[in-house]
């Protein structure tokens, strides 16, 4: 908001009599519908009558219907002030912006629109646009719009258009109820004749008759009776029949005057407390607009500012200032984290956390977050766990040194590099390893293949947030790379891992690799990484010995068909293969020919199928047609009833065309 | 001393009157003493001597109520005049909100306001207060005096008033002025809450 609302500027606190019933039901209207009944709205009425409270009082009222209601209240000074302020800036658009987006529009003395013919434009050009989109805009003058002097035509038919009322000045009974609610208000109780006296005086406006009554109030907090109608006639001066108070000025004080203690209390102190309430009174209250100006501020620079629109809904706040203060370092915060957050990821500029003086700990827990990478590095996959590696003499060493390791990481072998051929089980191991410490309290394990790891970063690379990519990988606490031969010829790569490589190092976190190659066969890495990579315990991981393929092919049958036919195991584990993953495959392929033929897996069903021709293609070649319809998942059982490869479809077509 | 103290809701200023003897800054007191509602003063502690001159200081505290939810309270002091009382003057100036330097109109008294005044911006630097930010006003008195033995208060203002702040005319013994002056000084030091620099 432009202006916070005054919040004793209410409907419920404004007094209605004969003279504003119009103006005030109309104003109810609008505040229950904007932008739906009198559209715009333009009050007039002579200063101190009232239109200031009631344009608040709209908002206030419409704010109470919709709390999402953008509702903006401005005398047209500043409305002015902000547009020259825009237009020097060059932000003419943005100021335009501004107003674009707001539901209830309330403007405050218009008449000061007065030859400014700029301003005019703009007015008719905001007005067009929210009579247009059905937004209210209400607006108050001290005249009627075709008094106004020099007011654009068009202006005056715009606002002749929606509602044109006045309030006039209130009757006697509606200054009395005035008189009464503003001493209820402040405190202070006098005896109806007082009132009416005070509503008799002949003030011009509410705010005069206020001002008398303010000043009855100061007086009789001075002194020790209650006001009556007669004194009070004496006090604001108009002509009753008794004298007021003996003034000091006709009254010299005797020398010394030291005994004046006797004497009546003269009016003199009276008015220089009377002084003293109205400065403190102006002085107290002085932080309400201390707290509007920051509120302007840190509103205009797109911060949130509920907790001081909050502030200025107290009646007294134990320490505003100290609140003010808070306030702007909760900013000055926000600020610091903001520059923080987008040095680690650019993406984060112009989040909205970093505009809310009420969060901080979300902000900090943003560019904690970003600290740490948004996104968790890699993990290890779940599926391979180390209790499933099995064991064999020849995979003894590794899976002792992956114990050590697990047991504590980063003090025995680190870097611990496991060389295999491919398919032996190293990314098993690698995973295994990276589950097990995943395990520690806090354990943050970054667990990927080297191609990955390229990947993300040449990613990193082309969003500009390579800041952000390392610290993801800072603040593991262990890194498990797979294939670190794929890093070969890729010098940036090389250059982070390398720095990440002394990094952990430096902090005693673990670091697995894996390789296919023996490294002393590795080309294409530079120097200093592979003499880290030695440093650390090379073991290799060969191919498992009979007996433990035979452990494997069981444990997977169990997997796979709940038992392990020992036959087929041995059998299968007998066939030559190269690797664990080709023994896999023969694994699947006898399940799949057993599946197919619903019998179970045995070594007499293994066998033909794998030393002689294959009796079923069981899998589809990729020169076989299917006919594209999806059979019904029952009719799958018998696979000799599915045509699988079909003709080729052009000669069926020739066929059909002849 | 902090003016406004929010958490117990309190205003309290100290306004000192300065000047040098024979001045008049008592009798501003008595003044203001008999002008004052029994129940809104306390007792005004004056310690004088056989022939009446201020020997260490005057206190006069003034209760002004609740305003604005804060219990407001004055507290007058004046300093004794006398050149050699200086270090009453220091001790009833520490922690003042406000002075009202009460000049003597007396032609052949100006070198007393001159030195008093100086004496005055050198006790105000001693304690580390801003003597171009700190509310002074200036009180002429004795102007009831014969138009002869006088200076007028712009001849006064060029002598004395070099920081331009606001200046009285008065008669202390008659009561002219007094008041003004009194309204005058506490405004400035209330003003001061609006920058939110406590005095």
């Amino acid at each position: 908001m432009s202006i916070p609302l005054n919040p004793r500027y209410r409907f419920e606190t404004y007094v209605v009599g004969a003279a504003n019933r119009l103006a005030a039901t109309a104003a109810k209207a609008v505040a229950e519908s904007p932008g739906s009944v009198y559209n715009p709205l333009f009050i007039y009425a002579g200063s101190g009558l009232g239109k200031t409270h009631l344009l608040m009082g709209i908002g206030h009222a419409a704010l109470a219907i919709n709390p999402q209601l953008r509702c903006e209240y401005l005398t047209l000074d500043e409305f002015v002030e902000a547009f020259n302020a825009a237009i020097g800036a060059g932000q003419g658009e943005a100021y335009r912006k501004r107003y674009a987006e707001v539901d209830l529009l309330l403007v405050d003395d218009v008449q000061f629109l007065t030859h400014r013919r700029e301003m005019q434009a703009e007015l008719l050009r905001l007005t067009n646009s929210m009579l247009s989109t059905g937004r209210q805009i209400v607006l108050s003058s001290d005249r009627q719009p075709g008094e106004i002097e020099a007011l654009d035509e068009r202006l005056i038919q715009r606002f002749a258009g929606g509602l044109v009322i006045d309030i006039a000045a209130p009757d006697f009974e509606t200054r009395v109820a005035i008189l009464r609610r503003q001493a209820e208000e402040r405190r202070a109780s006098f005896s109806p004749d007082v009132l009416e006296t005070v509503a008799a005086i002949g003030a011009s406006s509410v705010r005069e008759l206020i001002g008398a009554l303010n000043r009855l109030i100061a007086l009789q907090a001075v002194s020790e009776t209650a006001i009556d109608a007669a004194q009070a006639r004496a006090i604001l001066g108009r002509g009753g029949d008794e004298e007021p108070p003996a003034k000091a000025e006709a009254k010299p004080a005797p020398a010394r005057a030291g005994g004046g203690g006797t004497e009546a209390p003269s009016d003199e102190f009276g008015a220089f407390l009377s002084d003293v309430v109205s400065t403190v009174v102006q002085q107290v209250e002085a932080w309400r607009s201390r707290v509007g100006e920051a509120i302007l501020r840190w509103e205009g620079e797109g911060y949130r500012t509920t907790r001081l629109s909050a502030l200025l809904e107290e009646e007294a706040p134990s320490d505003p200032d100290m609140a003010l203060q808070e306030f702007s370092k909760d900013i000055e915060r926000l600020r610091l984290l903001q520059a923080e957050a987008v040095e680690l990821d650019p993406a984060l500029a112009g989040a909205a956390v970093f505009r809310d003086p009420d969060n901080v700990e979300e902000a900090r827990l943003q560019v904690e977050r970003a600290r740490q990478g948004t996104l968790p590095p890699p993990a290890p996959a779940p599926i391979w766990q180390l209790a499933d590696f099995v064991e064999g003499p020849g995979s003894l060493l590794a899976l002792k040194a992956a114990r050590s390791v697990i047991a504590e990481p980063g003090r025995v072998y680190n870097p611990l590099v496991i060389v295999g051929g491919s398919g032996v089980g190293k990314t098993h191991l690698l995973h295994g390893i990276g589950n097990e410490l995943a395990k520690a309290p806090g354990g943050v394990v970054a667990c990927l293949s080297a191609q990955d790891l390229i990947d993300d970063l040449i990613k990193a690379i082309d969003k500009n947030r390579v800041n952000w990519w390392r610290a993801r990988y800072r603040r593991i606490t262990a890194l498990l790379l797979d294939d670190i031969h794929l890093i070969a010829g890729k010098e940036r790569t090389q250059e982070e891992l390398f720095w990440l490589f002394n990094l952990l190092h430096q902090a005693t976190r673990q670091m697995v690799f894996t390789c296919s190659v023996p490294l002393a066969q590795l080309t294409g890495i530079e120097t200093r990484l592979l003499t880290r990579l030695e440093g650390g315990l090379v073991v290799e991981l060969p191919l498992p010995e009979r007996e433990a393929r035979v452990a494997i092919v069981e444990r997977l049958l169990r997997e796979k068909v709940g038992e392990a036919d020992r036959e087929l195991a041995d059998y299968l584990a007998g066939r030559p293969v190269d690797s664990v993953r080709a023994l896999q495959g023969l694994v699947q392929r006898v399940l799949n020919a057993a599946d197919s033929e619903q019998v179970r897996p045995t070594a007499a069903l293994a066998r033909p199928l794998l030393e002689g021709a294959p009796a079923a293609p069981v899998r589809r070649t990729s020169s076989g047609r299917t006919s594209g319809v999806l059979t019904p998942a029952a009719s799958l059982r018998s696979r000799e009833k599915v045509v699988w490869d079909w003709p080729d479809i052009g000669d069926r077509l020739i066929e059909d065309l002849r | 001393m902090s003016l406004v103290n929010f958490t117990s809701r309190e205003i309290t200023c100290k306004l000192v009157y300065y000047g040098p003897g024979r001045s008049g800054k008592t009798t501003n007191l008595h003044y203001v003493y008999g002008r004052v509602p029994e129940s809104r003063r306390g007792r005004m502690v004056s310690l004088a001597t056989q022939t009446d001159r201020t020997l260490f200081f005057d206190f006069l505290p003034l209760d002004l109520g609740v305003i604005s939810g804060f219990t407001t309270r004055f507290q007058l002091y004046t300093v004794p005049g006398q050149v050699y009382y200086d270090a009453t003057r220091k001790l009833v100036l520490q922690g003042a909100d406000g002075v009202v330097f009460v000049a003597d109109s007396q032609a052949r008294r100006l070198d007393d306001n001159v030195e008093s005044l100086q004496n005055l911006q050198v006790n105000l630097l001693q304690q580390g207060v801003d003597v171009r930010q700190f509310p002074v006003v200036l009180q002429y008195n004795k102007q009831d005096l014969p138009r002869d033995l006088i200076l007028t208060p712009d001849e006064l203002d060029e002598a004395l008033n070099f920081r331009n702040v606001k200046s009285f005319s008065a008669d202390a013994v008659r009561g002219t002025g007094v008041f003004e002056t009194l309204k005058g000084i506490s405004e400035l030091v209330l003003k001061r809450l609006a920058a939110g620099t406590p005095a």
